[in-house]
């Protein structure tokens, strides 16, 4: 076990990957000498060179679209897109070429790429660079999405996104860059499905399904639950597509209520595909409406406001007082 | 001529200019604002500085062999535009005209090469000996593209407009990548312990005059000048993007953008087959030597409509129509090739009797090429097994079984 923040535990997922498979390779804009802009590629130029660690042009449809070349060659590529907001130059080549390949080839083509994706707000930054477009891809047949809350996970889930043949968005909770934890690196391999949701707090009386950055608020907000004599369930889902609905049905089937938070906003979001599936699967079990906590149905509002924006520990606090009133 | 790099610290316009300038002539020994013919329209062979020695290697055997590709894919356009009116394709996108641009172009490409269509490229396609049957599915609606890609190295067709043009540097930075691994490993290199070399191979992608505009072939033009991709830029400018003229895209030739990009841009007749070959054989030589990438823009024209549901009568003049036809790739070819005796009547017979058996073969696998099994769209969207797929699948079974009892034709159909 070595303690480290999610960004390092990335970098040495990355390490890792470029260590033991020669045709993995890194892109992106800013990624060599500098080591990206948040440094979760810090080092590696110097150690597996510029064919392994490429600095590309500044262009998002070309990062995307050369990473699709290389895998159809038999590459493994990891593109970096610098912010969230900006992955929309390449969202062209991730939807209509990227996510059908196989599809449209009748299974005789593969595009293993990874795309990582530092998401999310709460950093205080200018327009463009705190925003949580997964729904925009999860909509997207052909893809998977995975995000990490955790430095554990997050060396593992990179390693396990470059392993798997389908493209994989990897998107990274860019304000918990910094967050430490305990990771296992010496164990053989993972043994924690990537596409599999992970209960981290176990509770009785209502489930909270949180990813990402979300996952230490939620994990506060059942602590004061807790005060109050309420027994909160805390799911980390970790895959946003495909969804485990499994692990959300036989918690709500225990608990009878269900909050989904994310920083999205709620309108078309992921809240509303699991508060569907959850209707359908769960229904007779439930004590209450399934309630969803997100942003609201305007642009990722300026940072000075962020936090009126942002769900935090009370939103999600209020969401279970209504769910438990209901 | 070595890969020239551009200046990397204080960037000089007038000097990247003249470099530039003298490269495309050193290079080609042409201004690139200049068109490469060999074979003209009345039939007669001109001469290239450059060009006409790649012209003189060809024999007779070879050009009657481009005279009859040429010949076969026209007769393969008739017969899918006339399917296509007979309801058995929803649509066809018509090649005719565009010949020599696209047989000329093919069969320069050598098999270790990776070719990227766009969707009108069957003359590229006869020559990657792609199964042409296998073409007209993606029209039929029955698949996106019948043929497995890695059996010719010719590539799906791309339907959204430039997509394919970084997916091909992609492929050619990978093709570099493989070189320097092969190197590092001592393989590869003609000392190499593990036998004779792997032949260099290149990449070449093509696009319209329309898709020319597309951001991603300006992108892909810059990756693949950064890093040297071997990628040759095949543009067919065929005059028209469905009703949009050329001019609306580019104002100046646009095998001149590729000065901009820091590589050579060559502008070919399009309808000459004999240059075509010369000027892209040259190109793909270049790339697979590791000298960069190559523009070549082919002029030529879209004889026909853009696809069998267009109606160009609404935005031209059918006599720009008939200054093409006299421009006509097959007839200056048959022309020269009966001039200096290489071919004689029972050739061209036996050239129309080919194309009635490839047009029987045609008719024949369309009207048996059937719908495939939706289950195989489940089977196909993952790689690896995924819940959502299986539970929808699952679903869509228990629903299709329940047809099964009642209504014999409507359930056999599920
Ligand atoms: C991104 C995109 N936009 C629009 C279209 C619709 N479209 C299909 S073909 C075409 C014209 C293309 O012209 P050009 O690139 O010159 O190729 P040509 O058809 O002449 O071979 C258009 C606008 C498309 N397929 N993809
Ligand atoms: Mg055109």
């Amino acid at each position: 076990m070595t303690t480290m923040t999610i960004a390092k535990a990335i970098n040495e997922g990355l390490r890792a990957t470029l260590s033991n498979n020669p045709k993995s390779l890194l892109m992106g804009e800013d990624i060599g000498p500098l080591g990206g802009v948040y440094r979760v590629t810090d080092g590696l130029i110097g150690e597996f060179g510029a064919d392994r660690v490429v600095d590309t042009p500044l262009a998002e449809s070309g990062i995307i679209g050369t990473a699709i070349g290389l895998a159809l060659r038999g590459y493994l590529p990891v593109a970096e897109i610098q912010f969230d907001g900006f992955v929309f130059p390449g969202f062209n080549q991730i939807t209509t070429q990227l996510a059908k390949m196989h599809s449209r080839s009748n299974g005789n083509l593969t595009v293993p790429v990874v795309i990582r994706i530092p998401y999310g707000g709460g950093i205080g930054s200018i327009e463009h660079h705190s925003e949580s477009p997964e729904a925009l891809f999860a909509h997207t047949p052909g893809l998977r999405i995975i995000t990490p809350s955790n430095p554990h996970d997050a060396y593992w889930m990179i390693q396990q996104a470059v392993n798997c043949q389908d493209p994989v968005i990897f998107f990274e909770p860019k304000r918990r860059y910094w967050l430490k934890g305990e990771v296992d690196t010496e164990s053989a391999g993972p043994a924690e499905d990537p596409f599999k949701a992970q209960v981290v707090r176990e509770g009785t009386d209502a489930t909270v399904v949180v990813y990402g950055p979300l996952v230490p608020v939620a994990l506060a907000a059942a602590n004061a639950a807790a005060e109050d004599g309420r027994s909160i369930e805390v799911i980390d889902l970790r895959s946003i597509s495909p969804i485990d609905f499994d692990a959300i049905e036989a918690s709500v089937k225990k608990t009878g209520r269900l909050i989904v938070a994310h920083e999205a906003p709620t309108f078309g979001g992921i809240g509303g595909e699991i508060a569907a599936r959850i209707s359908e699967r769960a229904f007779h079990s439930l004590e209450a409406p399934v309630i969803r906590v997100g942003g609201f149905h305007m642009p990722y509002p300026v940072a000075k406001v962020e936090e009126d924006y942002l769900p935090d520990i009370d939103r999600i606090l209020e969401a279970l007082d209504r769910a438990f009133a209901y | 001529m070595g890969a020239t790099h551009l200046p990397s610290t204080e960037f000089d316009g007038t000097e990247l200019d003249d470099q530039l300038e003298a490269q495309a002539e050193a290079a080609l020994g042409v201004p690139s604002t200049e068109m490469v013919q060999l074979l003209g329209p009345d039939g007669t062979l001109g001469t290239d500085s450059v060009f006409s020695e790649y012209a003189e290697r060809l024999d007779a055997e070879k050009l009657r062999g481009f005279y009859a590709d040429m010949a076969a894919i026209r007769r393969f356009d008739q017969e899918a535009t006339a399917l296509q009116r007979q309801g058995q394709l929803a649509l066809w996108v018509p090649l005719t005209g565009q010949e020599a641009a696209q047989i000329g172009s093919g069969r320069a490409s050598q098999p270790q090469d990776y070719i990227f269509p766009t969707y009108r490229e069957h003359g590229v396609a006869l020559t990657r000996n792609v199964d042409l049957a296998e073409l007209l599915k993606q029209f039929r609606g029955v698949s996106n593209g019948g043929w497995n890609p890695k059996d010719t190295n010719f590539h799906l067709y791309t339907l959204v407009l430039a997509a394919q043009t970084p997916h091909a540097v992609g492929y050619a930075m990978g093709i570099q990548r493989d070189q320097r691994l092969a190197a590092a490993k001592g393989v590869g290199s003609d000392q190499g312990a593990d036998g004779p070399a792997e032949p260099k191979a290149a990449v070449m992608v093509y696009f319209g005059d329309g898709a020319s505009s597309e951001g991603d072939v300006h992108e892909s033009m810059v990756f693949a000048s950064s890093y040297d991709a071997p990628v040759v830029f095949f543009c067919q400018n065929n005059h028209w993007a469905i009703s949009v003229p050329t001019a609306v895209q580019t104002r100046i030739p646009l095998s001149n953008r590729a000065k901009g990009y820091g590589f050579p841009g060559i502008r070919v007749d399009g309808n000459d087959v004999v240059a075509v070959h010369a000027v892209t054989e040259w190109a793909l030589e270049h790339a697979r030597q590791g000298n960069g990438p190559v523009l070549i823009e082919a002029f030529t024209y879209r004889v026909g409509a853009h696809t069998t549901a267009d109606d160009p009568t609404k935005y031209r003049e059918s006599s720009e129509e008939a200054l093409w036809r006299e421009k006509d790739p097959l007839d200056r070819l048959e022309k020269y090739l009966r001039a200096e005796g290489m071919a004689d009547e029972a050739f061209f017979a036996q050239v129309a009797a080919d194309g009635d058996e490839l047009a029987a073969y045609i008719r024949k696998s369309t009207y048996e090429s059937d719908a495939p099994d939706i289950r195989t769209a489940f089977a196909n969207t993952y790689v690896e097994a995924h819940p959502l797929v299986a539970e929808e699948l699952a679903w869509f079974e228990e629903y299709s079984a329940g047809f099964a009892g009642g209504d014999e034709g409507e359930g056999a159909g599920r």
